[in-house]
């Protein structure tokens, strides 16, 4: 005989059901599923630099957003590399209903945790806060809206996809910020003599020479304090009101086979499903499937076991015999307890005039976004330097979701999210080269092998440094760099220096000198090698620019025009048929 | 005041009981104000040598105060540089080479000693294949690694801090490889790495940022550099080299780079250092990046004297002789730093594999 466990109590439940029942319910089996998907999502981010990526799908996350896949299909049609991946969640949506919304999604995650941290709402108040408002509705808006600017070539999810707007969110601020912990308990430790060697862990840029920093930080913080605080007011407000992502799983979730059913004969009417309701879905009535996260709080929440998740169940209120109102109704022979008779509401409410509004919102949007002047042939920035691989800017923009995993990998922290002034609203947050942080570095092709979306391409070395079979096409060219002879030491200061010319990747080096010596005004001789572009040699890379010591506005520095991805852009006479061959 | 008809008489009792209340927390606020306005005024008013004080009546009091380092005197050197000698190896099978240079200059059980902690710094300050000659070769690194092991070193280090991202410079390069397969220790910087290092007398440098992890507990330090042309320095080899232990605004050294040249030879004074002259990045250095830069070189060269080490690699293995040797060597003699006059000093050839 076995001796008796004592840290589990076997008996059974009051109600007569066996003792795992209490702790082996379906939500904690979501709760551990959010726990596990949440931590696969750090995890691949955190492995998304030089030294931990070992083969690791680390876009996965944005790979099955279907979100992404549909709307880069409606804006490109073509559906590109592992974006087919996004079945993964349409699927289980076509069966389940928005099943991803509160068992993967790991800003739901966030959400929902962090609401229920700063819950300190009596019952009542609880149940009150989850019900269903009108402002529900705001997301569908979003969504439409976005989804025609995608159909004209804008595409623009990326903005509050919650897959992009965490990646962006853990890119720019979490991960340096916990680089910065890092850093700062290592020399803590280091000074007390201690090994600090395992804190690299705690690092997601372990071994990057310096701190990374990165553009626009700061609102992309404040955004996520702002969203997260949210909770305070309504809880799930990102998912409610505004998430574009769960408004598509919600508008698809209305073929959903299984859905949570009402019993009409036991439900009283009490509304404690509404305690924990997730997607204020309204369980305790007429439930809205497209609101439904699937959480079964209500489930576990029900005093009289009146829900449950049911197959394809059909609404009874025609079956219902006598009048509810005098307490006579019967369904099926047995008593109807609860009031209301109505127990799906399989669409959006979302009416067909506004449908119509928010579409039309798109339709003037894409103008409104495409004719400012920051996206254009014409009047575009020269800052505006994509990454090596990108296809041309206006299918750049019908691809970059603005996820930010390219800038999350580059060993070099050049990548760096648009602002307002290099790439307008419409570019907002997509990747830029910014050579004043770092440079592209000539043997690495990370950012195009972590886009989701081909908006950088994958590019293989031969293709990038233009060997082999593109030794005719030639290197991708970024753009150009220019010397600013006003600021540069040995043209304008008697100084001797070319850092630029020492640095320059290609070979023969696309900087050249004109060596002279000169007297300086103090009387002694020096050599100058002053420097030169050979242009058709520069690849733009910005090495010169990031090492250049005139530090704060470089003296040798690179613009976009000659970028190999656009005839439009390119420089030099001959340049022009050199892309056409590519 | 006029009572009320049915409030009960004044009881005197309770209404003392209650003033001794209002007493003790009148008493009870009012020390708190005055310990907390009392603290307040020690932090902000006492002289600062008191305890607690915080008083700067200066603004000197906040600012960081800068922490220097300095190398052992002497450096990491086991003999005069009037003993120098020069070992060159000449052939194909690089650990034989190597050993034979390193023989040729005494032997390896003359610089390293049973439970040394031993820095190896080659120059990995590119991220290149090692094929294009802008990075030490890492079966040199290996073979050398491998070798101070035989002669009992407790530890290995591998340093250097690329010009590059640092971890992509020594994956590429295959210095990463060479260093985890030999079992010594690679020390990628991070800014948390760095302290300043004090060099007295230097012209440029007398105190910039070094990367000090490393050097902590260090017994000996052997430089292991590749041949390259270098357009300003004209060339860079086992004396620039120490470039990579610096840290800070380096992108300056540029303005008088002979100057900051002859600082390194007089910053570091290395057990011995190791020429890796099996590829010759001949032209567009010191970066390359293409193979019709670099030749075959085939010859390793040990020394405890690095500008004669240089020396030799100008005349040798860049087949410069016809020209004049770079700035930089005339200053580090002038003190004292090395003879550049190579054939000046004890040569042994040898011829392996």
């Amino acid at each position: 005989m076995m001796a008796p466990v004592r840290w589990v109590n076997l008996k059974p439940n009051r109600d007569g059901t066996p003792w795992y029942a209490r702790t082996f319910r379906i939500t904690s089996i979501r709760i551990a599923a959010q726990v596990f998907f949440f931590a696969w999502f750090v995890f691949l981010l955190w492995t998304t630099w030089f030294g931990r990526l070992g083969g690791y799908p680390v876009s996965l996350f944005l790979e099955v957003d279907p979100l992404v896949g549909f709307a880069t299909a409606l804006s490109t049609h073509s559906v590109y590399r592992w974006l087919w991946r996004g079945l993964f969640v349409l699927v289980p949506t076509l069966v389940l209903g928005r099943v991803f919304c509160n068992w993967m999604c790991p800003y739901g995650t966030l959400h929902q945790f962090i609401g229920w941290l700063v819950n300190i709402r009596a019952n009542k108040d609880n149940i009150d806060k989850n019900r269903y408002r009108p402002i529900f509705q705001f997301k569908y808006y979003v969504l439409a809206i976005m989804l025609v600017l995608a159909a004209f070539g804008s595409l623009q999810i990326g903005l509050l996809d919650p897959i992009c707007l965490l990646v962006r969110t853990f890119t720019t601020t979490f991960q340096p910020a916990s680089d910065l912990a890092a850093t700062q308990i290592g020399a803590m430790m280091a000074e007390r003599g201690l090994d600090s060697r395992w804190i690299a862990w705690l690092s997601s840029a372990p071994a990057a020479s310096e701190q990374r920093v990165f553009n626009g930080a700061w609102f992309v913080g404040l955004l996520i304090i702002g969203l997260v605080g949210m909770n305070l007011v309504i809880p799930r407000f990102f998912c409610r009101v505004l998430c574009p992502l769960g408004a598509f799983l919600g508008w698809l979730s209305r073929f959903a086979l299984w859905r949570i059913d009402r019993d009409l004969t036991k439900c009283t009417d009490c509304n404690l499903c509404l305690k924990h309701c997730e997607g204020a879905a309204d369980p305790q009535a007429a439930l809205r499937k497209s609101e439904c996260f699937v959480c079964f709080n209500c489930i576990d929440d029900c005093p009289e076991d009146a829900l449950s998740f049911k197959l394809t169940p059909v609404p009874v209120h025609a079956r219902i015999v006598g009048k509810i109102k005098e307490g006579t109704a019967t369904l099926f022979g047995r008593r109807v307890i609860s009031k209301i008779p109505e127990t799906v509401v399989a669409r959006p409410a979302v009416p067909r005039r506004r449908w119509i509004l928010a579409m039309v919102v798109g339709v003037l949007g894409y103008p409104f976004l495409r004719l400012s002047r920051a996206v254009n042939t014409r009047g575009f920035s020269g800052k505006c330097i994509r990454p090596p691989g990108s296809v041309m800017e206006p299918e750049f923009l019908e691809r970059c979701i603005k996820c930010d995993m390219c800038i999350n990998v580059c060993p070099t922290n050049v990548l760096q999210p648009a602002g307002l002034a290099e790439s307008g609203l419409e570019g907002l947050w997509t990747p830029i080269m910014d050579f004043s942080v770092g440079f592209c570095q000539l043997n690495c092709t990370l950012c195009s092998e972590v886009c989701p979306t081909g908006a950088i391409q994958k590019t293989s070395l031969e293709r990038k440094l233009g060997l082999k079979e593109y030794a005719e096409a030639g290197p991708i060219r970024l753009g150009t760099a220019f010397f600013d002879q006003g600021r540069c030491l040995p043209w304008a200061m008697e100084t001797p220096c070319v850092v630029c010319e020492e640095v320059c990747p290609v070979s023969p080096k696309a900087i050249g000198t004109y060596d002279e010596e000169i007297t300086r005004w103090d009387g002694t001789k020096v050599l100058l090698n002053k420097p030169y572009m050979r242009p058709e040699l520069c690849i733009g890379c910005g090495i010169c620019e990031r090492e250049c010591p005139v530090v704060d506005s470089a003296a040798v520095y690179v613009t976009a025009v000659g970028e190999s991805r656009s005839k439009d852009r390119s420089l030099l006479l001959g340049s022009v048929q050199q892309d056409q061959k590519t | 005041m006029a009572s009320h008809p049915c409030e009960e008489p004044d009881d005197v009792q309770a209404r003392a009981e209650h003033r001794a209340i209002e007493r003790r927390t009148f008493l009870k606020q009012a020390g708190a104000v005055a310990g907390l306005a009392a603290a307040a005024g020690w932090a902000a008013l006492a002289p600062a040598r008191w305890p607690l004080s915080l008083r700067d009546r200066d603004g000197e009091r906040a600012k960081p105060k800068p922490r220097t380092l300095n190398l052992p005197a002497g450096g990491f050197a086991l003999e005069s540089l009037a003993a120098a000698k020069l070992g060159v190896a000449r052939g194909t099978d690089i650990p034989k080479m190597l050993r034979g240079a390193i023989e040729a200059i005494g032997g390896l059980n003359r610089f390293v000693r049973t439970g040394d902690v031993v820095l190896v710094k080659p120059n990995v300050a590119f991220e290149r294949p090692a094929v294009l000659g802008a990075t030490t070769n890492p079966e040199v690194l290996a073979a050398l690694v491998q070798l101070v092991y035989e002669a009992g070193a407790k530890e290995v280090r591998v340093v250097d801090n690329p010009i590059e991202s640092p971890e992509s410079c020594f994956h590429r390069s295959g210095i990463y490889q060479a260093a985890v397969d030999t079992k010594a220790r690679v020390y990628l910087p991070v800014s948390g790495d760095f302290e300043t290092l004090n060099v007295a007398g230097a012209t440029w440098i007398e105190n910039w940022p070094f990367f000090w992890r490393p050097f902590q507990g260090v017994d000996k330090v052997i430089g292991v550099a590749p041949v390259k042309d270098h357009n300003l320095c004209r060339a860079s080899m086992t004396t620039k080299n120490w470039y990579g232990l610096l840290g800070g605004r380096r992108n300056q050294f540029h303005q008088d780079i002979h100057g900051i040249i002859a600082d390194l030879a007089f910053m570091m004074r290395p057990t011995f250092v190791v020429l890796d002259g099996t590829r010759v990045l001949h032209r567009c250095g010191p970066t390359g990046g293409n193979l019709s830069d670099v030749r075959e070189g085939r010859t390793i060269v040990a020394s405890t004297d690095s500008l004669a080490a240089d020396a030799f690699g100008w005349q040798d293995l860049l087949q410069r002789g016809d020209e004049a040797l770079p700035n930089y060597f005339a200053l580090a003699a002038a003190r004292g730093l090395g003879n550049p006059d190579w054939h000046a000093l004890p040569l042994r050839e040898v011829r392996v594999g």
